[in-house]
């Protein structure tokens, strides 16, 4: 059965005021259009959980939908900080909840198995695991140290980002993988968002690469350049220009919302971002061509 | 003396990269540490191989990464994996020989903080956090730690344990359990600091031109010296060569 819509439906139906949002991606396949549409209809007290919250979650925040957030690097890596995740800590109008990378994705893998908790090694480092108090200690029953526990993270929604799937919603992902399929398992519902919908035969070409299967997808939506500034392997690069220009387009109140007024409320959804974006800059930010070797998978 | 050819990225990341050694299975970041990590592929340690936290194993970027999940990363690379795989199959099973950390503050024991200045709870500067690092300094074999050599950098004690160095000194961390064997170099524009056996950073080598004093005024504890400081060998022309024209050639990062 088909799970087409459009996003702004999808958000409409799938994302309500309160409800812990995982929109997933390390670097790789971050929906922005899906945070943006989300700041258009004006959600409210989101908890906004992300491994890196990155520029979409500092747009969030700074647009007012996020009442929390739960990290595990909260940074712009490589150029500095996110502003608005930064001073909403500093000054106590964000709450949060911090991890390690590790931590973080235990969470997301716990509640995409099922389980109650997930065991790690300990670390040494006992200050993030004294002040978060969701980190906690067992004793390893099989005997040895005790180890780190972090409990299971289910969020109301989570919305993921693919290269390619069919309407039904089972996808194609490949290139850095981050948490996406974990995110996906874990999540009540999914919006899934796709560079392309392409035909079942062509998902079924070349099952290994599905990493998400339709069974825990509740809606798919065709979003090409969902991504932008994050890029989409093969499809587009990363802009790395936007990311090196955040620090001073979000210095103050004034730049940011001009940007937000630009880009997001300025545009009626991610095909009026597209066209104004400019045919320059896509074709700045397309690759090249670089293919894998085709697989026999034999017929049987 | 006459003027040096070299910057002091340029000085840190030569002196990163002979650390490294043939056949090292390196968590690399992007920026600095990536740089070391091509440079010493390029030189004396062509089987060294690169994974990064995004999950990909085996990186061969074709052009300088400008973030930790660059797409040239995955182009040509050995094997991509989830973040969960990496941080599980690579780094808790053991199988990473070397990390690399960074952070605002490294105290005399080698404890990094990347994660607040002040109060955890009301922080006076809320820096980005763990990300990876707080189970690199953990379970890689070797960490070593690139940074300018600074006093607001280099404090006595840390305001938070982002990640684990030697903790309060002695036995401290092997009581632990935790299975790396910490941080083994910290790799400064002056010289190289590294721990003794009580776990504290001394002063165990400096750069061409640089003295002890230099060290000690940019240093927030009294600053103890190896029983021979070696002096490291100025930057070779070759080295400098890869990394103008091959690694970094719009001068990013040096």
């Amino acid at each position: 059965m088909s799970k087409l819509t459009s996003l702004s439906e999808a958000v409409r139906q799938h994302v309500h005021d309160g409800d812990l949002v995982y929109a997933a991606g390390f670097t790789h396949l971050i929906p922005f259009a899906a945070g943006h549409e989300i700041i258009r209809q004006g959600r409210k007290n989101l908890v906004l959980a992300r491994a890196t919250p990155d520029l979409i979650y500092d747009q969030m925040v700074a647009a007012g939908c996020a009442r929390k957030v739960i990290f595990s690097y909260s940074g712009n890596p490589g150029v500095g900080s996110l502003k608005w995740l930064r001073d909403g800590m500093q000054n106590g109008s964000l709450e949060w909840e911090e991890y390690s990378h590790f931590g973080m994705i235990s969470r997301l893998q716990a509640g995409a198995s099922g389980l109650p908790f997930m065991p790690m090694r300990q670390t040494g480092a006992l200050d993030l695991e004294k002040a978060n108090p969701l980190y906690r200690r067992v004793q390893d029953p099989y005997g040895g140290e005790d180890v780190v526990v972090v409990p299971a993270l289910c969020p109301d929604v989570a919305i993921v980002h693919v290269q390619r799937a069919d309407s039904e919603g089972n996808a194609h992902i490949w290139g850095i993988l981050g948490e996406q399929r974990e995110a996906a398992f874990a999540a009540r519902r999914v919006i899934l968002t796709a560079e392309e919908i392409v035909d079942a035969d062509v998902i079924r070409s070349d099952p290994n690469r599905t990493l998400i299967p339709s069974l825990v997808v509740s809606a798919v939506c065709h979003v090409p350049w969902c991504a932008h500034p994050s890029y989409t392997q093969g499809y587009y690069d990363r802009d790395n220009d936007l990311y090196l220009r955040w620090e001073e387009i979000s210095k103050d109140e004034t730049g940011m919302q001009a940007y937000l007024d630009e880009w997001v409320y300025g545009v009626k959804d991610r095909a009026e971002y597209l066209s104004k974006l400019g045919e320059e800059t896509r074709e700045r930010l397309k690759p090249g061509l670089r293919l894998s070797a085709p697989v026999n998978y034999g017929s049987y | 003396m006459p003027e040096p050819s070299y910057n002091a990225a340029e000085l840190m990341i030569i002196n990163a990269a002979r650390l490294l050694k043939d056949g090292d299975q390196v968590f690399v970041g992007v920026g600095i540490p990536n740089l070391a990590c091509n440079l010493a592929r390029r030189t004396h340690a062509p089987n060294l191989q690169m994974i990064y936290e995004a999950g990909v194993i085996g990186a061969r970027p074709n052009r300088l990464p400008l973030s930790i999940g660059d797409p040239t990363l995955v182009s040509g690379a050995l094997s991509v994996c989830s973040m969960f795989e990496v941080f599980s199959l690579y780094l808790q099973r053991g199988n990473i020989d070397v990390g690399f950390l960074g952070g605002a503050q490294i105290d005399q024991f080698g404890n990094i903080n990347a994660t607040v200045i002040g109060d955890y709870q009301r922080p006076k500067v809320r820096l980005p956090g763990s990300g990876g690092s707080m189970e690199i300094a953990a379970w890689a074999n070797r960490c070593y730690i690139i940074t300018p050599h600074q006093l607001r950098r280099f404090p006595a004690r840390v305001d938070f344990h982002t990640s684990a160095g030697f903790l309060e000194g002695g036995d401290a961390r092997a009581k632990t359990g935790v299975r790396g064997a910490g941080p083994q170099a910290v790799v400064t524009n002056l010289g190289i600091l590294k721990p003794d056996a009580n776990g504290e950073l001394v002063l165990a080598a400096l750069h061409p031109g640089c003295n002890f004093e230099q060290a000690q005024a940019n240093t927030g504890w009294a600053l103890k010296q190896a029983e021979t400081i070696e002096i490291t060998p100025a930057p070779a022309e070759e080295e400098l060569r890869i990394l103008r024209e091959e690694l970094d050639p719009q001068r990013i990062y040096i």
